[in-house]
């Protein structure tokens, strides 16, 4: 393996890492916003893998179930959330949820 | 049989729930009968229990019901201490309390809130009892904060005139200065001995620094001169006379205002462990107190102020006793002052019941010939409290000067003065009640009555000036006013309480030890500490003698003034007496004047500083809470972006710490 193969995968995932977090910024559309926070998990899977592998310890791989176990819990309550706000309000974007500030 | 001991305040108590629950219903005269019964039920206790006590070591038990306060290491149990102090209190608390209880159903007889009288009453004797039976400070301080509040409750019973209101007030509030001395004694014996159990801190007394102890005492005493009404906290003791006759025997003669001196028995051992010139300051305000209030006594009118400045004047003998080491003696002359007292103040009641509320002893008179029980007994209470061989009061009286004599002369001769002072003074009120002229004969025509009704109004301005007019409108609207004895529920207790006023005395003869009952009955709990006394034959003989001649010799002087009319009345009863040495108008000038520019400095520090502090922490947490809110805007992308932000600040700070060499 070439010394830099590692790095190119953490590059990979820091570039992954920002579109995500950029996207959760400046899209509005909610289900976007669940894509984007899904990018973002994935990218941080990629460093713990690659670390894992670097480092040659295992439970980096290991926390990567964790990860993806907690990914799926959120996208059932987002997906939930988004669907019974498509049902009162179609055209509903994440802003007009600020009306349940409190 | 001596564990039936919780019954003794149970069953007042079960009858202060069950009259305060029905006792509109009950009406009169059951709800007094039924107050009667559970004090007299408890009486009946209280005897059996004594009979069990003798079996029992050292005569003490102690009986544990549950666990009242646990808190860290300082717990507080409601558990009762029987000792042979204790249960003298008991049972002469409980055995008067009865007495009284059947009297008031006769003299309440009528009253619109007759059944209230009885809760109030059982409640007060439940007080009372808890005070007197609890193994801790802080259980004597619930019954000596219950029996303060029974006295409130009864001194303004009829509260519907504005001055009997205030007096309870008055008492309420002085008393209030004494309490806060004996919780700050609380509070130092906890912290000095970790524990506020008598069974477990008085043994322990005698290994306290001296000035722990003296601190522990001078609080505590200042708590007993509020509640024994000793000077300067006596004042409310002659204004709380406005309650019924019957709570002014029970309660501010007999046993609430003996409180105070129980308490200094109970800690004598932390007397014996306080600095040398603590014991003289409480023989000192003792026989002050007895010396001034019996002066006042002289120059009263009104039948039951007389009564209630002798009341003070006899505490002060107890307190005197306190001081001399006398522990015996003041308990013993409690007993007997309790009797005579009680008989007395019953025996006014009597009068003031059968001369239709009339209470200046001027418009009395011959009475004897009317009311010729409750002349009697109250002439037997009479030659008890002057002293006079063989009644009860004159061997107390003569204990406690013995004890005197012993520590000091200067103490003994102020209370050779103030014994001649109260012959003298109880001499004046039989005469001018029971002898001589018949006074209220005069004022039988209706216009003369009228005349007189408002003469008073428009001189005396305080209550009883009302309660003169009211009697004479009563009077004369009705039928024709005639002093009749009163019915046998009134006489049968003066003439129980006036046998025992007479034989009283047998409890403590000087002659012999073996006479000496009450002396070897409360050994366990005094005689470590006790003065001890060995008085040879012509000793005992002279002083016995000399208070005899000096009983007599009040006697004789009020004879020869009130009834011969030797002397003009005026010349001993000086204006200085009859306002009370100017003590209570100096109290409200001051507390008028610069007192009340003081409480208006504090009352100003407290809303500026005090709530101030509160008020602007409040304010603080608002506005701030205010400001803070707008962060939480709803909008989740700006959430994400301040955790982003956030993010990045904290891994720039981390980097800045760690060095990667």
């Amino acid at each position: 393996m070439s010394p830099n193969l590692p790095l190119a995968y953490l590059a990979l995932s820091a570039i992954l890492f920002a579109i995500g977090g950029v996207g959760l910024l400046v899209r509005r559309n909610p289900l976007v916003m669940i894509m984007c926070v899904e990018l973002m998990l994935n990218a941080v899977n990629l460093t713990f893998v690659t670390f894992g592998k670097m480092l040659d310890d295992i439970s980096g791989q290991v926390i990567v179930f964790f990860v993806m176990v907690v990914a799926a819990a959120e996208v059932v309550i987002g997906l939930a959330l988004i669907v019974a706000m498509a049902r009162r309000r179609p055209d509903a974007n994440a802003d007009d949820l600020r009306l349940l500030r409190g | 049989m001596v564990s039936l001991l919780w019954l003794i305040p149970a069953l007042p108590l079960a009858g202060f729930l069950l009259l305060l629950l029905l006792g509109k219903r009950i009406g009169e005269p059951f709800a007094g009968w039924i107050g009667t019964a559970a004090v007299a039920g408890s009486f009946i206790t209280a005897v059996v229990v004594f009979a069990g006590l003798w079996n029992e070591p050292e005569h003490t038990y102690s009986l544990k019901l549950f666990e009242w306060m646990p808190a860290g290491r300082f717990s507080v149990d409601i558990g009762f201490l029987l000792d042979p102090l204790s249960m003298a209190m008991i049972l002469f608390i409980t055995g008067i309390a009865a007495l009284i209880h059947l009297y008031s159903i006769g003299y309440m007889h009528g009253d619109s809130r007759f059944p209230r009288f009885f809760t109030y009453l059982n409640l007060f004797v439940f007080s009372m009892l808890m005070l007197v039976m609890g193994d801790n400070l802080v259980l004597t301080f619930l019954g000596w904060e219950g029996v303060g509040a029974c006295s409130y409750f009864l001194i303004s019973f009829w509260f519907e005139k504005d001055a009997n209101a205030s007096a309870g007030k008055k008492a309420f509030i002085t008393n209030r200065v004494g309490d806060w001395g004996f919780m700050v004694g609380t509070f130092a014996v906890f912290f000095a001995f970790g524990t506020v159990k008598y069974v477990e801190f008085l043994p322990k007394a005698s290994g306290l620094a001296q000035t722990t102890a003296t601190f522990i005492m001078l609080m505590l005493f200042i708590g007993a001169m509020g509640k024994s009404a000793q000077i300067p906290l006596f004042i409310w003791l002659p204004d709380a006379m406005a309650g019924p006759t019957p709570v002014s025997a029970l309660i501010h003669a007999a046993t609430m205002v003996t409180a105070g001196v129980y308490l200094m028995v109970r800690v004598n051992p932390i007397i014996a462990a306080s600095a040398s010139w603590l014991p003289w300051v409480i023989a000192g305000i003792g026989v002050a107190t007895a010396f001034i209030a019996a002066t006042i006594a002289i120059a009263q009118t009104d039948i039951k102020k007389v009564l209630a400045y002798s009341t003070v004047s006899q505490l002060g003998y107890m307190f005197l006793a306190v001081g001399v080491g006398g522990y015996t003696a003041a308990i013993f002359h409690m007993i007997t002052h309790a009797f005579f007292k009680a008989c007395m103040f019953l025996g006014s009641g009597s009068v003031i019941h059968g001369m239709n509320d009339e209470q200046d002893m001027r418009r009395m008179g011959a009475l004897r010939k009317v009311m010729p029980i409750t002349a009697i007994t109250f002439i037997i209470g009479w030659l008890a409290i002057a002293g006079v061989p063989p009644f009860s009061g004159f061997w107390s009286k003569d204990d406690i000067l013995a004890y005197a004599l012993h520590k000091s002369v200067v103490l003994y001769v102020f209370g050779l003065i103030t014994a001649l002072l109260t012959a003298f003074y109880m001499s004046r009120q039989v005469f001018m009640v029971f002898f001589g002229k018949a006074n209220w004969a005069e004022s039988h025509g209706a216009e003369l009555a009228n005349k007189l009704a408002h003469e008073t109004a428009s001189t005396e301005g305080d209550a009883h000036a009302d309660e003169v007019v009211d009697a004479h409108a009563d009077a004369h609207a009705g039928q024709d006013f005639h002093p009749h004895e009163s019915p046998r529920t009134m006489t049968i207790p003066l003439i129980v309480l006036a046998f025992f006023a007479a034989v009283a005395g047998l409890l403590n003869l000087p002659f012999t030890e073996n006479l000496e009952f009450l002396k070897r009955w409360l050994e366990p709990v005094v005689g470590a500490t006790q003065t001890q006394l060995h008085l040879s034959g012509s000793q005992l003989a002279i002083e016995l003698v000399t208070s005899s001649v000096i009983a007599l010799l009040g006697i004789a002087i009020a004879y020869g003034v009130y009834l011969k009319h030797k002397v003009d009345a005026r010349r001993i009863e000086l204006p200085l007496f009859a306002n009370g040495w100017y003590i209570d108008s100096t109290i409200s000038n001051f507390m008028g004047g610069l007192g009340r520019k003081g409480f208006e400095l504090v009352a100003m520090f407290d809303k500026v500083v005090i709530d101030g502090a509160v008020n602007g922490v409040a304010r603080a947490t608002r506005g701030g809470a205010m400001r803070l809110r707008t962060v939480q805007s709803g909008y989740v992308r700006w959430y994400a972006l301040m955790i982003g932000v956030g993010a990045v600040v904290i891994v720039a700070f981390v980097l800045t710490q760690v060095s990667f060499s």
